[in-house]
C-alpha cells in the first residue's frame, strides 16, 4: 500500500522498538506496520539501534551453569519455524489475533447514529477499539486527555485536520477536538487507541454537516 | 517522510545466489569494497547463525559467550533481579537456537535480531503479556537471502553502531535510557529533572544524526 500519507511518528516507533508502549498502542503500531512498508523499515532501523546499544552494553556475570542449562532447554524443545501467514482480511494480522478472527468475529455495539464500536481487551493503561462508521456518518464529537491514534482499515474519513485513507494513521494530541466523518461510498472501519478515557462533548452525537462532502 | 529502506527483501529470483556456505560475502564484491575488521565481525555473527541452523554447538558456544552476558545486562537494566535475569537470558539464548531457521541476514544484523528476542522476553517478563507483532513479510525458508543484500545490511548496521558510539555522551545516555530503562519520555524528564520538550527534541536530534550518518 503505497498511498499512505499519514505515518507513525519517530517517537512512537522508537517506543515500540524499546517495548515501552501500552499494549493498546503496541497493537495499533503493529497494525500500521502490517500495512506500511516505510514505517516497517523505520521500525527495523530502531530495532537495529537497540541491537547496537545492546552490543555495547556492559556484560553481566552469568551463573556457572548458564551454558549447560541453556543446552538443556534446547534439548527439550523443538526448532521453531515462521508461523503460517494468516488469511488476508480487513483486519491486519495482529488485530485478528486479538479479535480471534476477521470482521465476522467482531462483536459490535452501537454508540449512536449508526456508529458502532468494539472494545478490544488490552491492559488497562490504554484502550483499543474498533470503530464502524457508516458511509457519510460522523463519529460523536470528542476530545481526549492523552494521545489518540486512529488507523483506517477500510474506507476513509475526513476530520478538521485532513483526509485519511486506508493505512493512514492520525496521531492526535489532547488539544484536538475532532469529528471524523466517513467518506460517501464506503463504510469506514478504523482501529483507535487512546491512553486516557475519551471525553464526549455531548451525549447526543450529531452529524457534522460541514464535513459531509456531498 | 524519509525512511531507511531496509525492509526490501532481495533482488529478483534470477539475481539471487545461494548463500548457505560459511562465507556469505559476495565472491566478488562490487568496486573496492573491502570489509574492515568490524564489518567482518558483524558478518561473522551472521555466519554463526547459519552454522547454528546445522546444530553446530561450537558456533553456538561462541555466540553465547558474546551475547548472553549482554542480554543479561540488558534484562537487569530493565528491572529484573539477578535470578530472573539469569533465567530469562537462558530462555532468550535457547530461543536464538530454536529460531535460527527464521533469521534472515539480508534483513537484520544478528545484534538486531537478538535485541528483538530479548526485548520481547523483557515485555513478557515485566508485563506478563506478549507484544503484538506486525504481520510477517511473505518470505519462506525457500527464499534464500541474497548475498549482496546481506553484506550491505551487515555493513549498514555496523555503521549505525559506530554512529551511536560517536554521539555526544548526553545524547547517547538519553537514547540508552529510552531503550533500556523502561522509562517513558515523561519519566525520563522526572529522572533527569529536564523539561519534557528538551528531552523530546534531544532524542529527535540524536535520531536525526543517526539517520544522516546511515545515509
Ligand atoms: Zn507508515
Amino acid at each position: 500500500m503505497s498511498d499512505i500519507k499519514h505515518h507513525l511518528t519517530d517517537q512512537l516507533l522508537m517506543a515500540y522498538s524499546a517495548g515501552t508502549l501500552p499494549e493498546a498502542f503496541d497493537l495499533i503500531v503493529a497494525a500500521h506496520l502490517s500495512m506500511c512498508d516505510a514505517c516497517r523499515a523505520a521500525a527495523e532501523s530502531f530495532d537495529a539501534t537497540g541491537g547496537a546499544l545492546i552490543d555495547d552494553l556492559a556484560s553481566a556475570d552469568l551463573s556457572d551453569d548458564s551454558f549447560a542449562a541453556t543446552m538443556r532447554l534446547i534439548e527439550d524443545a523443538p526448532m521453531l519455524t515462521a508461523p503460517k501467514p494468516r488469511k488476508k482480511g480487513v483486519l491486519p494480522a495482529p488485530v485478528q489475533d486479538f479479535v480471534g478472527g476477521d470482521l465476522e468475529s467482531v462483536k459490535w455495539r452501537s454508540i449512536g447514529m449508526g456508529v458502532k464500536q468494539a472494545i478490544i481487551p488490552t491492559e488497562k493503561d490504554a484502550t483499543a477499539r474498533l470503530l464502524y462508521i457508516p458511509a457519510g456518518c460522523a463519529v460523536p464529537d470528542h476530545g481526549h486527555r492523552g494521545t489518540e491514534l486512529t488507523l483506517v482499515l477500510q474506507g476513509a474519513f475526513q476530520d478538521e485536520t485532513d483526509h485519511f485513507g486506508p493505512g493512514d494513521i492520525e496521531v492526535a494530541d489532547e488539544d484536538l477536538f475532532h469529528t471524523p466523518v466517513a467518506d460517501i461510498g464506503e463504510d469506514c472501519i478504523c482501529l483507535a487507541a487512546t491512553d486516557a478515557p475519551l471525553r464526549f462533548r455531548s451525549l447526543l452525537p450529531r452529524l457534522a454537516q460541514p464535513f459531509l462532502r456531498i | 517522510m524519509e525512511h531507511l529502506d531496509i525492509s526490501e527483501n532481495g533482488l529478483p529470483a534470477h539475481a539471487k545466489r545461494r548463500v548457505m556456505g560459511a562465507d556469505m560475502r559476495p565472491q566478488s564484491p562490487k568496486g573496492s569494497r573491502v570489509p574492515d575488521a568490524k564489518i567482518q565481525s558483524t558478518q561473522d555473527w551472521a555466519d554463526h547463525i547459519l552454522r547454528i541452523r546445522t546444530k553446530d554447538q561450537a558456533a553456538f558456544k561462541e555466540l553465547f559467550a558474546h551475547f548472553a552476558p549482554r542480554v543479561k545486562g540488558f534484562l537487569i537494566k530493565s528491572g529484573a533481579d539477578e535470578a530472573l535475569a539469569e533465567e530469562c537470558t537462558q530462555e532468550v539464548m535457547a530461543t536464538i537456537w530454536r529460531k535460527a531457521e527464521m533469521f534472515d541476514p539480508s534483513r537484520a544484523a544478528v545484534s538486531t535480531w537478538i535485541y528483538t528476542i530479548a526485548r520481547n522476553r523483557k515485555i513478557d517478563m515485566l508485563r506478563k503479556r506478549r507484544r503484538p507483532e506486525p504481520e510477517d513479510l511473505p518470505w519462506g525458508p525457500e527464499a534464500e537471502p541474497d548475498a549482496e543484500d546481506t553484506f550491505s545490511m551487515q555493513q549498514e548496521t555496523q555503521r549505525l553502531g559506530e554512529a551511536i558510539r560517536a554521539l555526544p555522551e548526553k545524547q547517547r545516555q538519553l537514547v540508552e535510557k529510552a531503550y533500556f530503562g523502561d522509562l517513558s519520555h515523561s519519566e525520563i524528564a522526572e529522572e533527569t529533572g529536564l523539561p519534557l520538550g528538551t528531552i523530546k527534541s534531544r532524542i529527535r536530534l540524536a535520531l536525526d544524526r543517526l539517520r544522516h550518518q546511515m545515509k
